[in-house]
């Protein structure tokens, strides 16, 4: 099992693909998502890592939070969430996560503080008919109707679905795909809606309902190993290009050796041709 | 500019579709493509523009309404569907409307557009 990553919903928009079907997708933003701490199972009996993400004011942020992002050195963050992981995927403290820890096609679950809805009516919180629009209904049109039985029981069951607070609660949407992921900018685009408003901060985690990709990049798609293949692709380049200078200035060096050879044998012919004989 | 309408200007301009300067009151011809099993081929849907929506966001499209058989028919069409294959400019109409509605209520010669005489082509960064 390894680390997800906290992203900051952006907001909807759609794509156009070449085959004529048009996509909608969340963009979701990675920023700054850094491990903040690590939980290992013989301190805490459990492993898992803490990530944090966004920046938050240094002098906003309590002291005893303070303390807790200067000993992993990082910027105080504004979101901190907990990933449960193997021991073998533990995330060194400090490290950056990067868009491409999910790849194109890959199923993903987000789970986000869903809109707030305020005090809402059994019709809009369950989905209840209500009553009718006519025929004696009187001032009753959107009541729940009966909620029980008669003098046996005598009281309204438990977990009666009732008018109440609806939203602003944590939900998890399961199975979507990511559709396109960019590691610059830090975005990665799912297919359908996610919890939450824009502005809001998700949670996104390898499908549980899915098999484990075997392409996943174990334990995290790190900024620091993508600098590191950067650097060495950078280096493989400049070597390459030093050969290849190297190269045609040694052909160069063989031209000018041939051409200098051409002119001596020009000017003792007698020893030229005693060359070609 | 936010994000989001920074992608979707991103995404505009990949697409690289030259969409004409045309307005609700105009008629257009619309080639849209349509795929028939394996085949596809591009079918002509000509009638008035009645309104454009959504504005500069990769969601814009398009009403177009014709009378077909006696019946009138119309059609969404978004600007940079893939299988918009091309927009065609056949008239430009005069009209003091940006969404064209009433033409619904209305056939025969109530229904009729006068046509705009004096179209000048957008010039410069409008274009």
């Amino acid at each position: 099992m390894r680390s997800g990553v906290i992203a900051k919903k952006l907001g909807m928009t759609r794509l156009f693909m070449d085959d004529g079907r048009q996509v909608p997708v969340t963009v979701l933003q990675l920023d700054a998502c850094q491990v903040v701490a690590q939980r290992t199972l013989d301190r805490d009996g459990y492993s898992a890592v803490q990530l944090g993400a966004g920046a938050a004011k240094a002098k906003r942020t309590t002291a005893p939070m303070r303390g807790h992002f200067a000993k992993a050195s990082v910027e105080p963050k504004r979101k901190l969430a907990e990933f449960r992981v193997s021991p073998d995927n533990l995330i060194g403290v400090g490290e950056e996560i990067t868009a491409d820890h999910y790849f194109e096609g890959q199923f993903v679950d987000v789970a986000g503080t869903s809109i707030g809805k305020g005090f809402a009516g059994a019709m809009k919180r369950h989905n209840f008919g209500g009553l009718r629009a006519s025929h004696g209904v009187s001032i009753s049109h959107r009541a729940h109707g009966s909620t029980g039985q008669c003098q046996d029981p005598g009281k309204v069951f438990k977990g009666k679905k009732m008018a109440g607070h609806m939203g602003a609660a944590r939900v998890t949407t399961q199975n979507l795909q990511v559709v396109r992921t960019d590691s610059e900018r830090g975005l990665i685009m799912v297919k359908g809606a996610v919890p939450g408003s824009r502005g809001g901060w998700v949670t996104i985690k390898d499908a549980v309902k899915k098999a484990t990709p075997e392409n996943v990049i174990l334990p995290a798609a790190l900024r620091s190993a993508a600098d590191a293949a950067k650097k060495a692709a950078e280096e493989a380049a400049a070597a390459a290009a030093a050969e290849e200078e190297a190269a045609r200035q040694a052909a160069l060096e063989a031209e000018q050796a041939a051409i200098e050879q051409a002119e001596q044998d020009a000017a003792n012919p007698d020893e030229g041709g005693k060359n070609e004989g | 500019m936010n994000l989001i309408a920074q992608i979707e200007a991103e995404q505009i301009a990949a697409l690289g579709k030259t969409i004409p300067d045309f307005k609700a009151g105009d008629t257009i011809r619309v080639g849209y493509k349509v795929t028939e099993g394996t085949r596809t081929r591009v079918q002509a849907f000509e009638g008035v523009c009645i309104a454009r929506n959504g504005g500069a966001t990769i969601a814009a499209s398009f009403t177009v309404r014709k009378i077909s058989f006696g019946e009138g028919v119309e059609r969404v069409f978004p600007l940079y569907s893939t299988n918009v294959e091309t927009i065609e400019v056949v008239r430009r109409g005069k009209v003091r409307r940006a969404k064209l509605y009433y033409l619904r209520a209305r056939r025969g010669k109530s229904a009729r557009i006068a046509e705009k005489t004096n179209y000048r082509p957008l010039k410069g960064a409008q274009a």
